[in-house]
């Protein structure tokens, strides 16, 4: 059936759905009339305020080693979706996400290698008078042109380290554009809740901490530095896909270690949970 | 003939019965409401008089002098010492009946409001007494129901049947159960055994009836025997046919049962012919009246009504006096309370597997607004759902929270900290409810609304829609035994199964199931009111009253995703040897119920109405009302057990999704497309409930408790404002269900939601503690 992808959850392993999708790299579409959505998810608590549609986009430039949806770094691993289709299903939603504050979130993936998909759908969004909230490593944050951003009510920037060389031993690229997207979004006072991942061995040294600390403490406009506890859920997932998945003996970050790594940013000056 | 006696019966007009002394007419010739007789009422000083004094209206008595409350929980109090003492007394038989089942039952005694001497768990410090036998946890037998039924649960238990009673009950004395199978059909029997219609109350107490257990303190038995008088002046004014004479012999017992119930009271050192005088006297008498209704009548599901706000009144009289502080009052909740939760019935094995748990409904209503806008949230409100945490979490009283958007702020709150802390609360849409129901309704069972005293329905289980329809692809034959079960008729032909074509032969057969299902109740329903009336539950009734008939579907989401994967897949029927369907090949995917999918939502809303229009067809006993639930209770165990393999995928004997609830794991968007899809269900269709029960994970802690709190009364507001009905809400991890599972002791007072109630989920059989595992559990971010 042409709108399968709606059969399936965040969950589950997606694999080479579309595999006449492009390359994701040099993927380019300035009209954005279809997108690769790997599924979604209703009733999230978590993913900005109130009660959000969390759509998680394909496509992704990082290979982050926790990545818990390997099955989104391709698009055609996602259905392809066309603008239509995803506007109808988000409006079956708009009334209720209204009455509980809540909203939209684009998530992945990285929303922004479908730059213009995702801009279309932030666009639908707020004409239906929903907050929107963008979910991103920031690794492509000049695709987000100022245009882009003025539908973007809040951005969930994801800094996934300080020191480069743990930046890139995690996510396989460099730092510099996220901390330049960081720059550019303070500057413009756009909202913002900083994530960081939380993982024992490999981002939890008080340095790599404090660095992150010590950049967004002066930013006014970020809101919450937000501590996202490593799990295990998307190991499955590596095996399936016949991934080398390096975190399998990694433990759950234990409560000491995310109180201190919280008591680092507060001290630091953040707002952080 | 009084000549307003006479008026009644050519307008054939309800009437309200009144409370005097004499019949009816004294109190109409034109005095005020508040006359002489009850100004000298001294029970009731300091109550805002009215209507309620000349006539027995408690709802007049509770809108009058209700003191809502628009505070938060920072008054309540912890247990008592007393309390504490006869709970600690409770504590043994509960562990031992985790280990044992059925502690003791007295096999020789049928049970009556007089049968059995007093009894008590710790006498000094019990505040509120009564109990079911002359011993704690010391079951009763009830064979008026059905000897049968009796019979097996004593040796299910390990008791022998008592002679005599076998005797009389086989030999002088018929039983419901009896007079049903006489009127029965060859049909219906071959319904029943198939299982495409299970349940049904003909061989034990229906239940579902809730007797205005108030009416008991603000009265007395005196009062309320006077206003009997006044009924029965009218009727015999009325030419006896077969109804009169009927009525007539009703409240000859109803008014038997009301000195019987002083007589029980009086055992236990109490007058209850006279109003109750202070609170701790309104909370017992009350009781006492549901102790007399469960004596006599062990039926399905025995709610205690909408009693909190109610008693609030006489607490508040006495906070204002002085007589009390907020720690009696808790104690008298508390001690109520823990009275409820060792009310226990006799069963059978097969009624267990159906009712899981050992419940019996002692269904309690908070909350509420009332038609003027008010809320009927009391400090008592509050007292009530802190049971939960003086005692700790429990089933019963099957505690209901009557949800309105417009209820206080603080009361909500409160709420969805008791349900986060205990899982034992469930929700029901007040202002769904309240324009068909008013504001003094209660929830028989677990969702069924009834007009309390003056409204009972006529329970009746439900019917298996899917096996419907397998049998309209086989027609009409079985899909397990292959026995012609229902009318015979061509099965569908052809390697894909066709929408239309399955379409048309399902709304026939479901033509004949909703007749054949009509027939059935009537059936019972003429029998249980002959052999097995309750008759004081119908003396705490007006003697006019409404009548439902309460029909109930089961596998709902079967069926809807069946058709559509049979509209929007493809669906290959296996014929075995002798041509009967008994396996699918789906090829392709289809939308699922529970993803807020219009495609198969329509589907399922639609398949509740079709219903409903043929059941409506059929004349119901006593004239009743058609009413439906999509409600399975535990059944849905059951039923998927004797169901074959269906076209949406689902196999052979796995379990239904409980009530209205998506199949498990298919409704895979998360729980706010798996509320929007059951809210799509239509009330009006559904007037005796659409059960929908969710499970949430608590979530890492990144939200703190205010705000998470503030999130949940958004959700509840929302998914009502969207025509949501019922929620059973459970906020727990699939990890400690699997360790309760392996160590039962650690987690004796476990308390889960399944389908409209609640259980101790150490006391499910595996089977559905399996089941109830396997359901979806959604994060809540």
């Amino acid at each position: 059936m042409a709108d399968e992808p709606w059969a399936h959850s965040r969950y589950d392993l997606q694999q080479a759905r579309s595999p006449d999708a492009p390359e994701t790299a040099t993927f380019d579409d300035p009209r954005g009339d279809f997108g690769w959505i790997h599924s979604y998810e209703t009733g999230s608590t978590l993913d900005g305020p109130g009660i959000r549609v969390v759509v998680f986009m394909s496509g992704c430039l990082l290979r982050c080693l926790y990545c818990h949806n390997p099955d989104t770094w391709h698009l055609k691993d996602g259905t392809r979706v066309s603008f239509e289709r995803a506007k109808t299903a988000l409006a079956a939603y708009a009334a209720p996400l209204r009455a509980m504050d809540g909203g939209l979130t684009i998530s992945g993936g990285e929303p922004l290698v479908q730059t213009h998909f995702t801009k279309r759908l932030f666009a639908a969004a707020k004409a239906m008078g929903l907050h929107t909230a963008l979910d991103t490593s920031g690794f492509l944050g000049t695709r987000a042109d100022d245009e882009y951003l003025r539908q973007v009510d809040l951005v969930l920037l994801d800094i996934k380290s300080w020191d480069p060389e743990t930046y890139r031993r995690v996510v396989g690229q460099d730092i510099k554009p996220t901390l330049q997207f960081a720059e550019r979004l303070a500057a413009i006072g756009k909202p913002v809740w900083v994530r960081f991942v939380l993982v024992p061995g490999l981002t939890d040294a008080p340095a790599n901490v404090e660095g992150i600390a010590r950049f967004v403490a002066p930013m006014r406009n970020v809101e919450w530095v937000e501590v996202l506890p490593f799990h295990q859920m998307g190991a499955f997932k590596w095996k399936a896909m016949g991934l080398n998945y390096q975190l399998s003996d990694t433990p759950m970050p234990s409560p000491d270690l995310v109180a201190r790594v919280l008591g680092q940013f507060r001290e630091a000056g953040c707002r952080a949970r | 003939m009084p000549s307003e006696a006479i008026a009644a019966q050519r307008s054939g007009k309800t009437r309200k019965q009144h409370v005097g002394e004499q019949p009816a007419s004294r109190h109409r010739a034109g005095a005020s409401p508040a006359s002489d007789a009850s100004a000298s009422v001294h029970e009731w000083t300091g109550f805002v008089p009215g209507r309620w004094q000349n006539t027995v209206d408690v709802r007049d008595f509770i809108q009058r002098n209700v003191t809502p409350y628009d505070g938060d929980e920072e008054f309540l109090s912890g247990p008592s010492e007393r309390t504490k003492a006869v709970w600690a007394k409770l504590q043994p038989y509960f562990q031992e009946e985790i280990r044992k089942g059925v502690l003791d039952v007295d096999a020789k005694i049928p049970s009556s409001m007089t049968s059995h001497a007093p009894g008590y768990i710790d006498r000094d410090n019990e505040v509120i007494v009564g109990l079911q036998t002359d011993a704690p946890f010391r079951r009763a037998i009830m064979p008026y129901g059905g000897l049968r039924m009796v019979e097996a649960g004593l040796k299910a238990a390990g008791f022998e049947p008592d002679p005599i009673v076998h005797e009389t009950f086989t030999k002088y004395r018929k039983t419901h159960n009896d007079g049903v199978f006489d009127a029965y059909t060859p049909e219906i029997m071959a319904c029943r055994r198939s299982h495409i219609i299970t349940g049904l109350p003909d061989s034990y107490g229906r239940g579902r009836i809730i007797g205005d257990y108030r009416r008991v303190a603000l009265y007395g038995t005196d009062k309320l025997l006077a206003a009997k008088r006044g009924e029965r002046a009218l009727l015999d004014a009325k030419w006896p046919t077969d109804d009169v004479i009927r009525e007539r012999e009703e409240l000859a017992e109803q008014m038997r049962a009301l000195a019987d119930l002083a007589e029980m009271a009086k055992n236990y050192g109490f007058n209850i012919t006279r109003p109750a005088a202070d609170a701790r006297e309104a909370v017992q008498w009350t009781y006492f009246g549901y102790l007399g209704a469960i004596k006599e009548a062990n039926g399905a599901a025995m709610s205690i009504g909408r009693i909190s706000s109610f008693l609030d009144i006489y607490i508040e009289r006495d906070l204002r006096s002085g007589a009390l502080d907020e720690a009696g009052a808790q104690e008298l909740i508390d001690q109520l309370v823990q009275k409820l939760r060792i009310v226990r019935f006799l069963r059978t094995p097969d009624y267990d597997a159906l009712f899981s748990g050992d419940p019996y409904w002692a269904t309690e209503c908070v909350g509420g607004m009332d038609l003027n806008g008010r809320p009927l949230v009391t400090r008592t409100s509050f007292r009530m759902l802190h049971t939960l945490t003086n005692l700790g979490p429990a089933p019963e009283p099957n505690m209901t929270v009557l949800w309105s958007k417009q209820l206080p702020d603080g009361f909500k709150r409160y709420c969805i900290k008791v349900s986060a802390e205990t899982s034992s609360i469930q929700y029901e849409n007040d202002d769904l409810m309240r324009p068909y129901w008013g504001d003094d309704y209660g929830i028989a069972c677990c969702v069924s609304a009834m007009r309390i005293g003056n409204q009972m329905q006529f329970f009746g289980a439900r019917v298996n829609l899917a096996k419907c329809l397998l049998y309209a692809i086989n027609g009409g034959r079985d899909e397990v035994s292959g026995e012609q079960v229902g009318p015979a008729a061509s099965p569908v032909s052809g390697d894909v199964l066709d929408y239309d074509n399955v379409m048309a032969k399902f709304d026939t057969m479901m033509e004949w199931l909703a007749r054949t299902y009509v027939h059935a109740m009537n059936c019972i329903h003429y029998m249980h009111d002959k052999y097995y009336y309750e008759r004081l539950e119908m003396a705490l009734h007006d003697q006019q009253i409404l009548r439902t008939m309460a029909f109930g579907i089961a596998g709902l989401s079967v069926v809807a995703d069946s058709l559509s994967a049979i509209k929007h897949a493809k669906v290959k029927p296996i014929r075995r040897d002798d041509g009967l369907i008994v396996e699918y090949e789906i090829e392709g995917g289809y939308p699922q119920y529970g993803n807020n999918d219009d495609r198969v939502d329509t589907i399922a809303a639609d398949l509740v109405s079709s219903f409903m229009r043929k059941i409506r067809k059929h004349p119901t006993y006593r004239n009743a009302v058609h009413t439906q639930s999509v409600l399975t209770i535990t059944s849905n165990v059951v039923y998927g057990k004797h169901t074959g393999n269906t076209p949406d995928g689902r196999k052979a004997g796995e379990p239904f999704a409980p009530g209205a609830n998506p199949m498990h794991g298919r409704d895979n968007h998360g729980w706010l497309a798996s509320c929007l899809s059951v809210a799509k269900l239509p009330y009006a269709d559904a007037q005796d409930g659409i059960s929908y029960t969710v499970s949430i994970t608590p979530s890492l802690n990144r939200l703190d408790q205010g705000e998470k709190i503030k999130q949940a009364v958004k959700v509840l507001d929302t998914y009502c404002g969207q025509g949501g009905f019922h929620m059973n809400l459970n906020v727990l991890n699939r990890d400690t269900l699997i360790d309760a599972m392996e160590h039962p002791d650690k987690y004796p007072q476990l308390t889960i939601r399944v389908s409209g109630y609640a259980v101790n989920f150490v006391r499910l059989t595996r089977e559905q503690q399996m089941d109830v595992i396997s359901r979806t559990f959604h994060g809540d971010g």
